[in-house]
Order: C-alpha cells, then sequence, then structure tokens
C-alpha cells in the first residue's frame, strides 16, 4: 500500500470500518513507512484526547425536568385528541349516516306523489284480499254486525251499510293498514266482483271522486265528511261509480 | 378519563429513547455552541420524537434515531437562528489538510488540555465537528452516520478523516495554537 493510499484509509483503519484485506496491507506499510506510523499516532493521541470524558456535555437536570413535565402534557394532549377524535369517527357517524339515510327515504316519500303511492297501497290491499282468501275478517252481509266489530279495533267508526237492494251486498269488513293509518276495509259483492271500500280518518275537506285505473283495477278516491275513501275493483268503471254513489252518502252515523 | 399516570406510549418512549437524552443533549451541545439553543434544541427534538414514536421500530437502535432528529433539529433551529451562516456553502475542498506532508515534529502532538482540544473542536466547521462528535463520543459506525447525513459513506469516511486532520492542525501547528490561546 502507497503512502497516499494510507492516508486515505487511516482513519477507517483507527476506526475498525477497514476490511480485513486492506487493513493488512496497511499495517504492512506502516511497518515500513515512519511517516505513516507517526500519522496513526497523531490519529491515536487524537482519538484519546477528544473522547475524554471532561469534552462530553450532560444534560443539565433542569432541562430534563421541563423535558418530562413537556412530554407528559403532550402525551396527555395526544391521547385527549386520540380519544375525541375516536369518539368523533365511532360514534356520531353510525347515527348521521342512518339520520341520513332517513333523511332520504322521508324526502323520497315526501317528493313521491301521494295519491299514487296510495293508489298502489290501496291495490295491494285489494289483491291480497282477494289472493290470500283474507277478504274478510268478519263475514256478514248484517251490517249490524259488521259496524260493531271494527268498533272494537278502530279508533274511528267507518260507514257500514248494506247496499244488496242496489245489487251490492255487504259481504264483511278487514282490518288493514293504508298510508301509515289503520283502515277499514268494508267489503262488497257485484255479482262475481268483489269491491273493497278502504276508509280511514282525514282532516281534510270534502273532495269528488277522483277515478283512476292501476293494474287493471277501477280505483276511485274521495274524501267525504271526514273520511278518506278509496273504493277498488275489478268491476266496470259506470257500476263501480254507481257503486261509490251509495257507499258515500252515508248518512250520519 | 385522563390518567396523571404515564401512558404506556411515555413508559416506551422513556425506555427506548430518553435514556439517550445525554448523547442527544452533548451532540446538540457541540453542534449549536450554546448551552440555552441545546437546551432548547434538544426538547424540542425529544416532542418531535414523541409524536413520531410510532414510526420507531423496536429493533432500532434508540440513540441513532434521537440523534439524527437531533440533528435535524439543529440545523433546521440554526438556519432559523443565523441565515447568513446556513448561507455559506459548506467546500470540502476549502478543508483540505493544510499539510501533505507530516513531519515528525507536528506528529508528537502537544501535551493538549481538554479545553484547547474543545476550542479546535468548536473551530472546526459544523460539518467535520459533526462527523467528529458522532464517531469519537457517540461511536456511531460510518454507516450510521452515512445514514444520518444521507451521505455515501466513502464520503464519511473522507469527511471524518479531514476533520481530525484538520483538529491536528490546529493542536500542532503554532499559529493554531496562537489563536486557540
Amino acid at each position: 500500500m502507497s503512502c497516499h493510499e494510507t492516508k486515505t484509509f487511516i482513519d477507517a483503519y483507527s476506526d475498525g470500518e477497514l476490511d480485513l484485506v486492506r487493513s493488512i496491507e496497511l499495517e504492512h506499510h506502516l511497518n515500513d513507512c515512519s511517516a505513516c506510523a507517526a500519522l496513526r499516532e497523531m490519529r491515536r493521541s487524537l482519538q484519546r484526547a477528544v473522547r475524554i470524558d471532561l469534552l462530553r456535555y450532560r444534560s443539565p437536570d433542569e432541562l430534563k425536568k421541563r423535558l418530562r413535565a413537556a412530554l407528559a402534557a403532550q402525551d396527555r394532549r395526544e391521547r385527549q385528541e386520540s380519544r375525541r377524535m375516536w369518539s368523533w369517527i365511532s360514534r356520531p357517524w353510525p347515527l348521521a349516516a342512518a339520520s341520513a339515510a332517513a333523511m332520504l327515504v322521508i324526502a323520497a316519500l315526501w317528493l313521491r306523489p301521494v295519491p299514487n303511492s296510495v293508489e298502489r297501497e290501496v291495490v295491494d290491499s285489494h289483491v291480497r284480499s282477494l289472493m290470500a282468501s283474507h277478504l274478510t275478517d268478519v263475514v256478514s252481509s248484517d251490517q249490524h254486525t259488521v259496524k260493531p266489530w271494527f268498533a272494537g279495533k278502530l279508533d274511528f267508526s267507518p260507514p257500514v251499510r248494506d247496499f244488496a237492494a242496489a245489487g251490492f251486498p255487504l259481504v264483511g269488513g278487514r282490518l288493514d293498514y293504508i298510508d301509515n293509518h289503520a283502515a277499514a276495509a268494508i267489503v262488497y259483492r257485484r255479482n262475481q266482483h268483489v269491491i273493497n271500500a278502504l276508509v280511514w280518518p282525514v282532516h281534510t275537506p270534502d273532495q269528488g271522486f277522483r277515478n283512476g285505473v292501476k293494474q287493471g283495477y277501477h280505483v276511485i278516491e274521495t274524501v267525504h265528511g271526514g273520511m278518506e275513501c278509496w273504493i277498488v275493483s275489478d268491476l266496470n268503471a259506470d257500476e263501480l261509480t254507481q257503486f261509490a254513489n251509495l257507499f258515500v252518502t252515508f248518512p250520519s252515523q | 378519563m385522563t390518567s396523571v399516570v404515564d401512558s404506556a406510549k411515555l413508559a416506551r418512549f422513556e425506555q427506548a429513547v430518553l435514556t439517550h437524552l445525554d448523547a442527544a443533549y452533548n451532540l446538540a451541545r457541540w453542534l449549536t455552541q450554546s448551552s440555552d439553543d441545546a437546551d432548547d434544541v434538544v426538547q424540542e427534538a425529544c416532542l418531535r420524537a414523541f409524536t413520531f414514536f410510532d414510526s420507531f421500530q423496536g429493533g432500532e437502535d434508540g440513540r441513532a434515531w434521537l440523534l439524527s432528529i437531533v440533528r435535524n433539529t439543529c440545523y433546521t433551529w440554526l438556519r432559523k437562528k443565523n441565515a447568513r451562516e446556513s448561507a455559506m456553502e459548506f467546500d470540502e475542498n476549502l478543508h483540505t489538510p493544510l499539510a501533505d506532508s507530516v513531519d515528525a515534529e507536528t506528529v508528537q502532538m502537544r501535551r493538549a488540555d481538554s479545553e484547547m482540544v474543545k476550542q479546535g473542536i468548536e473551530k472546526l466547521p459544523p460539518e467535520y465537528r459533526e462527523v467528529l462528535i458522532l464517531r469519537e463520543m457517540e461511536g456511531l459506525s460510518y454507516k450510521e452516520i452515512a445514514g444520518f447525513i444521507r451521505l455515501p459513506i466513502g464520503t464519511v469516511m473522507s469527511r471524518l478523516s479531514r476533520a481530525r486532520q484538520r483538529l491536528s492542525d490546529l493542536l500542532t501547528a503554532p499559529a493554531g495554537r496562537e489563536s486557540l490561546k
């Protein structure tokens, strides 16, 4: 190894960072070269001089005390923040999500044309009553049987009359639930056609007939004497209107 | 409820990092050359270390980790404190050894008391002082120092070599001795 190389590697050698092969080569050179040997001695004495304990600064006790206090304060702050963050993340979000979803549902219901929605429910109710042989809860052609039956189950008194004389015999009554109301379903028959008259109380003024057709069923809606009335049947429109005229001209109860 | 008892994180931090507070202070004190600045730098560095303690891997050397944060904090601190000093770019070539040949007279380093050595180290450019402190006082490996200052190991070696040569020159040259006195 040359003197130049030795000067390059003398520090790595002194620090034990030189690889074994070059360390051996360097040591060979030090044996032969007094100048480089002197350099090594100088490095050694310098290291001893710099490493003496007197040159090391020690952290003052005052700093340690101050630091511990600052760290404890920061630790408390971090834990409070993480708690706050956690409670913020964990608790209100499902609630917020749920209420947002609820708002959407409410908005959807609100924006949706209510009559259509009710009309659908009424028709569904009618179809259900025909399908599940659940046309009636109380089977009677006697209005004086049907009407008291409702009295125990509803907080209003539905109009129940028999129109057998006009060709619309009373079949019975049924409880239903339409547009978030308990409703009275009063069932009539015209020949082989079933007529469902769904009734529940409302606070809107009287309103004339509104005719519609849905899923092949004729639907007549009207408000009369504080009662919302929906009349549904597969009966033809004329005869159903005839029935509706009979039904809504109910006398005072 | 907030407990007055130290948290688990703080306890782990004490054990892994705070036990090296003296090393942190020594480095900060040598780099800032002021006890007031060293106090502030160490406190700031420790609080930063605590904040980022979650990123500290258990297997790592807590001392090297803390020292690297102290070093960075020192330079940020010094840059803020003295914009002029940081504006001066460090040029390795300006700090090459004064004498290429080493005669026996110079090699015999006079018995220098610690105060002289201290003043000599303080006179070194910060870049030299830094590698010297990290190596001689903290005993870090070249690789660890290279990791700190983000330079190749070879550069660490040559910088350390020049730092020692420079310090030797300061302590042995008559002119250096004059200026130290």
